[in-house]
């Protein structure tokens, strides 16, 4: 058994050159919303919400469907849908109110001088909400 | 470190006003925080537990567990027993659980089989002794050409076994996951369970490599 010498082309898998090189690691979340929601999947999970096979079942629909990239690059996109998903399942918050907050933030980042961090609240619209 | 705390994506406007508009959410990016925000306001989720949560996964599991088991096995044969018989007992008894009370089992690579890890399903690994799953484990060419091609996965990883050995691929799912310990390399003979660790890569423990030579370590 031997690592096999200079070969041609990028691997499809990896994207390294076939060379016998390991591939390189890339950090684990390349966002930090991606390392938000790996992390309350983790949470929800373990608060009993859903089973982690219901979490496997959610998660693979969203790759599987038509939407999602071809390379998995979007592999935390659908984390998130999936998430959002179950948790509109279960009753927790709909598609509406996550809309709602969403563009909460968005108005809030737009509304957020450069280098301090967004807060909620910063909103131009959050008083008349809450 | 707070991943939470939203890191925007800058976008200077093309002229200045006097009023703030520097600041951009990317779409999931908004998403995340406002369903963060819905989670904690219902008391389902704890800001400070989520933080903990990823700071584990970005810094404290990772391969480096999954070599110490291994390099155990390796020098201790009774370890390597109670290994192949409970994967589950003798990898938490180096302290190594899962936080989904996931089912490990160890799935040893002989003279001629070769084992290889895949979920087909979405991306179930073995996080307890290898952190989080690298890019293309998770990408679909993995997923799909593990299971028709084994060895062509293997040859883009650069590995070439002999055309007599056997590739078993092993299917993870929510309740079962596996590890893949390598054949110990020769000329190893007397390293301690530390040094030989240093041998074990991650992707020999998923079966897309094998454990470093002694001098390419």
């Amino acid at each position: 058994m031997s690592r096999r010498e200079a070969d041609s082309g990028p691997s499809k898998i990896t994207g390294e050159p076939i060379n016998g090189a390991l591939p390189k690691d890339s950090p684990v979340f390349a966002e930090p919303w991606q390392a938000e929601a790996f992390a309350m999947v983790v949470a929800l999970n373990e608060r009993g919400m859903f089973s982690w096979s219901e979490w496997a079942d959610a998660l693979s629909a969203e790759v599987k469907s038509s939407n999602a990239a071809p390379d998995g690059s979007d592999y935390y996109d659908c984390w998130l849908r999936a998430l959002e998903n179950l948790l509109a399942a279960k009753g927790v918050a709909g598609g509406n109110e996550i809309d709602a907050l969403a563009a909460a933030w968005h108005r809030a980042a737009h509304a957020t001088p450069h280098g301090k961090p967004i807060l909620l609240e910063n909103d131009p619209e959050w008083d008349s909400r809450s | 470190m707070r991943a939470s705390a939203a890191r925007p994506r800058f976008r200077r406007m093309p002229h200045d006003h006097d009023h703030y508009h520097d600041n951009e959410l990317d779409p999931m990016a908004a998403r995340a925080k406002a369903l963060e925000t819905i989670l904690t306001q219902k008391g389902l989720i704890d800001p400070a537990a989520i933080d903990a949560i990823v700071e584990t996964y970005e810094t404290k599991i990772g391969p480096r567990n999954g070599a110490k088991v291994v390099a155990k096995a390796w020098s201790d044969p009774a370890y390597a027993e109670r290994l192949k018989k409970d994967a589950t007992a003798a990898i938490a008894s180096l302290g190594f659980t899962g936080r989904q009370g996931e089912h490990m089992q160890a799935v040893f690579n002989i003279a001629d089989t070769h084992n290889l890890l895949v979920c087909t399903l979405c991306s179930c690994y073995p996080w307890s002794v290898l952190g989080l799953p690298p890019v293309w484990y998770k990408s679909p060419p993995y997923r799909s050409k593990a299971v028709i091609d084994p060895r062509g996965v293997l040859a883009e990883f650069g590995v070439s076994l002999p055309a007599e050995t056997k590739i078993r691929v092993w299917d993870s799912t929510a309740e079962l996951r596996y590890l893949v310990v390598p054949m110990r390399p020769n000329g190893t003979e007397g390293w301690s369970e530390e040094r030989l660790a240093e041998l074990v890569t991650r992707d020999s423990m998923i079966g897309t490599g094998l454990a470093l030579e002694p001098q390419a370590a």
